[in-house]
């Protein structure tokens, strides 16, 4: 094999590029009619209209950037296939649509490529030249343009997640690399382009405001207050309003702010999704159910009493909790606040450089995917894709990332619920988990064991949950009476191991030790 | 990383590529009244599964022979037959007998793909996976390459896994009896051979080189002593398999008479289609189906075919190691393919299979000849609608084996064993044959891409509606005469000593 580090990159991208084709005729969520809805739109409509569009019950849900996007798209979608392009023409999926959208994903993925390269340049590697597959920056381009949850996201269920991890990837790759202002840049691109990304906007400015506008610290690490350089928050500041203004300012003179901003953040949906992200909600709703049914058996409540909560019912909407109290938006926002505010508070007091940030960011993800509220489960992958840097690097955040990343991919099982997609969750699962349990104990194996044994049988523990939620289950009787089982058996199961893996990241944030290397 | 983890995501990887392959359309879909091998292959599961055994082969009035009547020997009958029986618990409408003639559903392809899957997931696959890892010399990560390459080779997943056949059956049987000589282990390897000959009766493009190593092992060591020993070992394995997988039809001659009948079609002409064989090629010279009859064609091409093989069978004969064995497979399953009667497009699997194993040791001339037998494939293609696999499954192959194989880096004369030609043309000594290989190896590469979209997007013009078929066939053609010629020149040159192939490593 070819030494030259750009040969084994560019095979391993071309190799991940070949492997998406394989999805193309393979099955795809309504996100792919959602996509087709705003391609139509952005093409046939003027501006002014695109926000008030409602044809399709899939109404452009997204911040500006991501319209001017699919505007992008819909130029060369014209020559494929013009009528996709059409408003009313809905569900509309002709061989050149399918073959275009899928394309446009894996031909718009080069950004995540070009960003997983960067990553891979900014991580330090060890001395001595050791074989091509147990390098760090191997290992982590393998962890990062492989990454199970992107290809089954992305290229089978369809959305456009691996061009906007480019971003975000690409803009942490440039905070690594010092290189604060396109860091800055790129970010407020990405908040422009998906608003999503706002989960991990505390970590930007805590860590931007610390460790960019103050030149210096003092001799204790604390904040020396006359180094701030009013001249850097200007530049910043001026960066990130010249981007919004730039994506929401023809909105503001039009004066449809408030119909973009209803659009963006619709709270009329409930707590949980249909399908119940693994997070502290999951857990709650749980507790809550069974506190109800043990209050029925020991006639402590009475059934007529409790509301109809079919959680599970794949309802988007509100419901009440029978015994704990009911979570309301606010107390969500508040919980998600205050789980971030330590990982902000410590980055502000003990700045650890770009990697203490990258800590930061993974916190404020996961703060916001434990407590947040109506939290899709594909969220997880803006924790799991930062935190493949970090993996390589460092032996106790590997232990956390195999945790979070098996417990993480698992949980997406349920978004591909065809026979004919079996096969392909399952091995590429397989092959994901077995290339980084391997890399990762390769890589760190001068330092011992990466997983504690309780950890080793909880993950041995899915792939029980597996069997019985893939296959026993659909031959057995309850598959008629209790249809959503397997569903929360699943997210229950998971929400378990992310939240011990988002514990142990905080406890690795508090606890760092001092003597670690400062870098860049 | 260590072996075992490679290896399982290799094989990952594969399954895949092959699953995502088989989502696509297949022979025939939605085209009555014959559909097509897809239709085939359900059809015989029906007629195995509700006519009593001695009718399968005959033409009853529950058993129209000329709607795809059963022409395999009886392994695929029995195949059919088993995945007739889950057909049959899981949906009863897949096999009923008349009634489910063109039955199709979603549903249906997919138990149809999972059979294939699995028949390779137990016989194919495990064949490459060992093959590789004891039979090719090397660094472990090189074996994992040369495997992951043998199990991406684009032509068996198209066909098995797009237009639908189970030629992972019959190619993994012979394979494990490579692999069981390779080990020296000859009764079981014969066996596993007659396995795949039951098959498949094209198996038989296979089948001298078989005979010949292991009739020249016997003489090696001895014809009276031990040699012998082994013939008769080697023999009686055979005839033993044989007659346990046509036990059901010895017991009337006609029925087995009827099945050979069934097997050997010599009444259905020189050659059907566009085919890149020789007489199809000639065919745009000369009209040979017209001059000749048709006993006479069938002579001539048995004629040719049996002095194609000749030289490379009693090459092997004298000198019976696993070198020329394997040189020997893939010179004749060529020579069957270029010359003999009767020749399908998909045939060319048989010889892929023996280049494959070849991979290792000579990479550019194996893997450009395997890229040209998936281009000449072509026109089949097209017709199932497999075009965007295609495209995926041969560019990731022909990336992957010259990156992975390292094909174009090392391409000296003396990798590439054209020592022979400078001894057969002193005059070419002075020149790089070498980089000449390279070159013609990039326009060769050249004209089947240009070809191939040409055949994809033009339409042809209408006084010459088979021009793109055509030139697919006679440009596949040139390069399998080409391949068949130098494997015999290499075969006939001296064997590699093993110092230079460790060095090649």
């Amino acid at each position: 094999m070819a030494a030259d580090s750009c040969s084994w990159f560019s095979a391993l991208a071309v190799g991940v590029s070949l492997l998406k084709c394989f999805f193309i005729s393979a099955y795809r969520s309504t996100d792919f009619e959602v996509h087709r809805n705003w391609l139509a739109i952005t093409h046939s409509l003027p501006v002014s209209r695109w926000y008030y569009e409602n044809t399709s019950e899939w109404t452009l849900d997204y911040p500006p950037l991501f319209a001017w996007f699919e505007f992008g798209l819909s130029q060369v979608a014209r020559s494929f296939d013009a009528n996709m392009l059409q408003v009313e023409n809905l569900n509309y999926a002709s061989p050149a649509t399918v073959l275009f959208q899928r394309l446009s994903v894996i031909v718009t993925d080069v950004v995540f490529i070009y960003a997983a390269r960067e990553c891979c340049r900014c991580v330090r590697e060890p001395k001595g030249s050791r074989d091509i597959l147990s390098q760090p920056s191997f290992v982590l381009a393998v962890l990062l343009l492989w990454n199970f949850g992107l290809l089954l996201v992305d290229h089978i269920h369809f959305q456009y997640n691996g061009f906007l991890f480019g971003f975000l990837l690409l803009s942490v790759a440039k905070h690594l690399q010092s290189q604060h202002l396109q860091g800055a840049l790129l970010f407020a691109f990405l908040l422009n382009l998906k608003h999503i990304y706002l989960y991990v906007a505390p970590a930007y400015g805590v860590y931007l405001l610390r460790s960019y506008c103050f030149t210096q610290d003092n001799k204790d690490g604390s904040i020396r207050w006359s180094s701030f350089s009013l001249l850097r928050l200007l530049a910043l500041g001026a960066i990130v309003t010249s981007v919004c203004a730039l994506s929401f300012g023809p909105f503001i003179a039009m004066g449809q702010l408030p119909q973009v901003l209803s659009r963006l953040f619709p709270f009329k949906r409930g707590l949980c999704h249909a399908y119940w992200a693994p997070n502290i909600w999951a857990l709650y709703n749980v507790l809550d159910k069974t506190l109800a049914v043990i209050g029925v058996r020991l006639k402590l409540l009475k059934e007529a009493e409790l509301p109809l909560a079919s959680m599970t019912g794949g309802l988007v909407q509100e419901f009440e909790h029978s015994v704990l109290p009911s979570v309301t938006p606010t107390v969500t926002l508040v919980c998600t606040l205050l789980s971030i505010l330590p990982a902000a508070a410590s980055i502000w007091l003990r700045p650890c450089g770009a990697r203490g940030f990258l800590r930061c960011l993974l916190l404020c993800a996961l703060g916001s995917f434990m407590f947040g509220w109506h939290v899709h489960e594909k969220a997880i992958l803006i924790a799991i894709l930062p935190l493949s840097i970090l993996a390589v690097e460092n032996r106790e955040d590997a232990g956390i990332f195999l945790i979070l990343t098996t417990t993480g991919h698992y949980s997406l099982f349920p978004l591909l619920f065809t026979p004919a997609e079996l096969p392909f969750k399952v091995v590429l699962m397989l092959m994901f988990s077995i290339f980084s349990f391997t890399a990762l104990r390769k890589l760190h194996s001068a330092q011992g064991f990466l997983l504690h044994p309780l950890e080793v049988i909880y993950l041995l523990g899915l792939v029980a949950v597996a069997i019985a939620c893939e296959v026993v289950f659909p031959l057995s009787p309850w598959q008629q009476r209790l249809p959503f089982l397997p569903l929360l058996v699943t997210s229950v199961y998971c929400a378990m191991g992310v939240c011990y893996a988002f514990l142990r990241l905080y406890a690795s944030l508090l606890l760092q030790r001092e003597d670690k290397p400062k870098l860049l | 990383m260590q072996t075992w983890s490679l290896v399982s995501i290799c094989v990952l990887l594969s399954i895949i590529a092959r699953w995502g392959v088989s989502l696509n359309s297949y022979s025939g879909a939605g085209k009555p009244p014959m559909f097509g091998d897809y239709e085939a292959q359900r059809h015989w599961q029906e007629v195995t599964y509700n006519l009593p055994i001695q009718e399968w082969y005959f033409n009853t009035t529950n058993n129209d022979l000329n709607y795809w009547g059963l022409d395999y020997p009886p392994l695929t009958a029995y195949h059919s037959w088993i995945c007739a029986y889950l057909a049959k618990t899981i949906n009863p409408e897949w096999v009923e007998l008349h009634k489910s003639r063109g039955y199709e559903s979603t549903q249906h392809k997919l138990f149809m793909r999972t059979t294939v899957l699995v028949a390779d997931l137990l016989i194919y696959i495990p064949a490459v996976v060992l093959y590789c890892l004891y039979l090719t010399d090397g660094s472990s990560k090189k074996k994992v390459s040369v495997m992951f390459c043998f199990l991406l080779y684009p032509g068996l997943i198209l066909i098995d896994y797009g237009h639908f056949q189970y030629n992972g059956v019959s190619l993994g049987f012979a394979l494990w009896g490579i692999l069981a000589l390779g080990l020296g282990w000859d009764v079981l390897g014969s066996m596993a051979f007659s396995l795949a000959l039951n098959y498949k009766q094209m198996e038989l493009y296979h089948a001298l080189p078989f005979f010949c190593y292991l009739l020249g092992k016997c003489i090696k060591t001895g014809l009276m002593g031990r040699g012998l020993f082994l013939l008769v070992r080697v023999g009686v394995t055979v005839l033993a398999t044989f007659a346990l997988c046509w036990l059901p039809f010895l017991a009337e001659p006609s029925q087995a008479m009827q099945v050979v009948r069934r097997i050997f079609p010599v009444a259905r002409g020189l050659f059907e289609d566009k085919v890149a064989n020789t007489w199809c090629s000639l065919n745009t010279l000369i009209k040979i189906r017209s001059i000749l009859p048709g006993d006479s064609q069938l002579y001539l091409s048995l004629a040719c075919t049996l002095l194609a093989v000749l030289p490379s069978c009693i090459r092997l004969l004298t000198k019976p190691t696993f070198w020329h064995f394997k040189l020997a497979l893939v010179n004749s399953s060529l020579a069957f393919f270029l010359f003999s009667f009767q020749v399908h497009e998909k045939s060319i699997l048989l010889a892929a299979l023996p280049a494959c194993l070849l991979l290792n040791d000579l990479p550019l001339m194996a893997l450009w000849f395997l890229q040209a037998s998936t281009f000449s494939m072509l026109p089949l293609f097209l017709k199932d609608g497999l075009l965007v696999p295609y495209i995926v499954t041969s560019l990731g192959f022909l990336f992957f084996s010259i990156y992975l194989l390292s094909a174009l880096d090392h391409c000296s004369e003396d990798k590439l064993r054209l020592g022979a030609y400078n001894k057969l043309f002193y005059w070419v000594l002075k020149m790089d044959l070498a980089f000449i290989v390279r070159w013609k190896f990039y326009i060769s590469i050249a004209a089947m891409v240009g070809l191939s979209i040409a055949a994809a997007v033009l339409i042809a013009p209408l006084h010459l509606p088979d021009l793109f078929p055509v030139l697919i066939s006679t440009t596949a053609f040139l390069h399998f005469l080409g391949t068949f010629i130098h494997f015999n020149v290499i075969q006939f040159s001296e064997p590699p000593s093993r110092k230079s192939q460790k060095k090649s490593n």
